[in-house]
């Protein structure tokens, strides 16, 4: 290990896997109708400015903005088997993976990384949306394993961000099956002591929040995200009512008490430092400037506590 | 009289056919029907037969959710003893939808837990139609911690269409409430067996269904979505639910052979609601010899077993 492999590397791929500038500058709010310009957006992490509203963000955007100077590691995650049921509706299963892949410029809806936030070592997962609705198929079980037991082996702790439409259907009892896969995985974090903190984001619904996203230490959702079992659709269509504003959003859920916070996007990254330094038994961090990394002293601490000395507060 | 299923209708005809003959026969003393009505009971048996020979998954699918097929208290009444209903989550109510308690199993102590559907329209409605809220699945998680504490070995009669989809269970977690079931069933040190004898629907089948030992009778269903649910989002139109139970592979035998399932329990000719007793029979036996295959490990070794058997799951796809 050395300071090339550790962070001038990662640096390099995220400089270079970062989306090419839409040719269209202006985005709409999906909220307020507002016209947003496409950098000030992106720089606000998909926040509109005018309401607040907060729109999709993909896994690989949200770590640049997460991870100290942008820099973090993927974690490999063990494939899976292609169509293991031979699905076919109206299309074939590898088919819709295509497009899926093609659409999002990802090769499946969950993105694991490791690296440093406020320079406190942790492992993140991310769910995307729009990766087939960020359906939990065996790829994301699989990552959700993968990131448990990267945590385990480096003693740190689990950031997981949900957001799902369900289970992957084309994979039929196979995705139902990552309820109990990814609840081990949850178990390996709780036996080693390691803190596990679910940042909960729209959508998050069906076998997802009835696994892994409701057995975090700390639920954190963003603002006005539907966090559900079932969908609000599927419920009115049961009991033949309009069910209230507001129902199954996130404030909803602080309110009934399955959420610790209800946090914004542009102010979660300190909060989850804050919180991850505290469950981990480390110093405040240092608000500032961070000095570079120093070569090998840096590099060789990356399992462990890589936190300044508090004098170093400046 | 049965109730029968739609693709049971030339059955219906022949053995109505049979029963006016001897009706007849009745009101009229000169009449001798016996050759003919035998002759209509042969016809009968052999459809019968046909009939079940080869049943697609959506067939599968009706014969799962037949009103008249036995359900959790059936099973209960009759594979145990002693049996002691234990009720409520001491937090909200008690979800009838969830029965559960202390019985013996051939006078060994055990808790069984399941989902009852209810068996005629007031007790249908009573116990919401199998569909439990939170507070089912907090019960069941209070006595699996209970189970675990004593030794007691677990086990599940899982009959679900799913968790209940209301306003009050979402209001009280109900996703929370199975993710901490499924929880719960991971970490046991007893041997936790689970029968799917009827529906396993979703996210509230999986909370009692994360065993050491998951069998399926041979006519029901484990499913991520109902047929007509899968139908209606992917097919955009839910009449398509022979192709959904089809494409889903939700049959014992499928899930067999993906390693989902570790035994298919074999029911009577034309379903376990025309003969309960073999029903009961075979579920029994497989019971106590799914009982026998865990006995001697220990706590460490049952918690440990159960984990690798669901990490180890999607290692095995269908047979091309
Ligand atoms: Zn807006």
């Amino acid at each position: 290990m050395n300071w090339i492999t550790n962070y001038v590397r990662p640096r390099i791929n995220s400089i270079f896997s970062r989306r090419e500038v839409p040719e269209n500058l202006w985005r709409k709010c999906d909220e307020c109708g507002t016209m947003l310009f496409h950098r000030e957006l992106s720089d606000n992490l998909n926040v509109c400015n005018n309401c607040g509203h907060h729109m999709h963000i993909s896994p690989r955007d949200r770590f640049t903005a997460l991870f100290d100077g942008g820099v973090f590691t993927e974690v490999a995650v063990p494939e899976p088997l292609a169509d293991p049921l031979k699905f076919k509706d109206q299309k074939k299963y590898p088919d819709r993976m295509k497009a899926a892949q093609k659409k999002a410029g990802e090769k499946e809806a969950m993105l694991v990384a490791a690296g440093e936030i406020g320079r406190t070592p942790i492992v993140a997962a991310a769910q995307d949306f729009s990766f087939m609705g960020g359906s939990m198929g065996m790829y994301v079980g699989n990552a959700i394993i993968a990131a448990a037991e990267e945590a385990v082996k480096l003693g740190r702790p689990l950031i997981l961000f949900s957001a799902a439409g369900g289970a992957r259907m084309q994979e039929g009892i196979l995705s139902l099956m990552q309820m109990p896969r990814t609840t081990v995985a949850v178990q390996m974090l709780k036996e080693a002591g390691l803190p596990y903190i679910v940042v909960l984001t729209h959508p998050t619904t069906g076998g997802v929040t009835a696994s892994y996203a409701m057995l975090g230490d700390v639920h954190i959702s963003e603002p006005n995200a539907l966090i559900c079992f079932a969908g609000p659709r599927v419920i009115e269509q049961t009991i033949r009512e309009k069910l209230p504003e507001g129902f199954q959003r996130a404030e909803y859920l602080l309110d009934h008490g399955m959420l610790d916070r209800v946090t914004p996007r542009t102010e979660m990254r300190n909060e989850l430092i804050t919180i991850t330094r505290m469950l981990m038994g480390l110093p405040p961090q240092i608000v500032g400037d961070l000095p570079a990394p120093d070569g090998e002293a840096d590099a060789a601490n990356g399992g462990n506590d890589a936190a300044p000395a508090p004098s170093a507060k400046g | 009289m049965t109730q029968y299923l739609d693709f049971e209708k030339p059955l219906a005809e022949i053995e109505g056919k049979a029963e006016e003959l001897r009706a007849l026969a009745r009101a009229n003393e000169e009449m001798d029907v016996a050759e003919e009505a035998a002759a209509l009971d042969a016809k009968a048996a052999q459809l019968l037969v046909d009939l079940y020979k080869d049943l697609t998954p959506w067939r599968k699918c009706q014969v799962a959710r037949h009103p008249e097929r036995p359900h959790c208290r059936d099973y209960i009444d009759a594979l145990f003893t002693e049996y002691t209903p234990l009720a409520g989550d001491r937090n909200f109510a008690d979800d009838l939808a969830v029965m559960g308690g202390l019985a013996r199993f051939n006078d060994q102590p055990v808790v069984v837990i399941g989902h009852e559907k209810g068996s005629d329209t007031k007790a249908r409605i009573a116990h919401n139609f199998g569909m439990a809220r939170p507070e089912g699945y907090r019960k069941a998680i209070r006595l699996m911690e209970m189970a675990g504490r004593f030794g007691l070995p677990v086990v599940t009669l899982v009959d679900t269409a799913g968790a209940y989809p209301g306003k009050g269970a979402e209001e009280r977690g109900q996703s929370e409430a199975i993710a901490r079931s499924t929880e719960m069933c991971l970490k046991i040190g007893v041997p936790l067996i689970s029968i799917i004898i009827g529906e396993g629907g979703s996210g509230g089948a999986v909370a009692f269904a994360t065993a050491n030992r998951v069998a399926m009778l041979e006519h029901s269903i484990y499913s991520v979505i109902s047929p007509e649910g899968c139908a209606s989002i992917l097919w955009k139109d839910a009449e398509k639910m022979r192709e959904a139970a089809e494409a889903l592979r939700l049959t014992a035998q499928n899930l067999r052979e993906l390693a989902v399932v570790d035994r298919v329990i074999p029911e009577p000719l034309g379903g376990a609601h025309r003969d309960a007793d073999s029903a009961f029979s075979a579920v029994r036996a497989a019971l106590a010899e799914m009982l026998k295959e865990l006995s001697g490990k220990d706590a460490a070794e049952l918690v440990k077993d159960r984990r690798q058997k669901f990490l180890a799951i999607g290692s095995k796809g269908l047979p091309a």
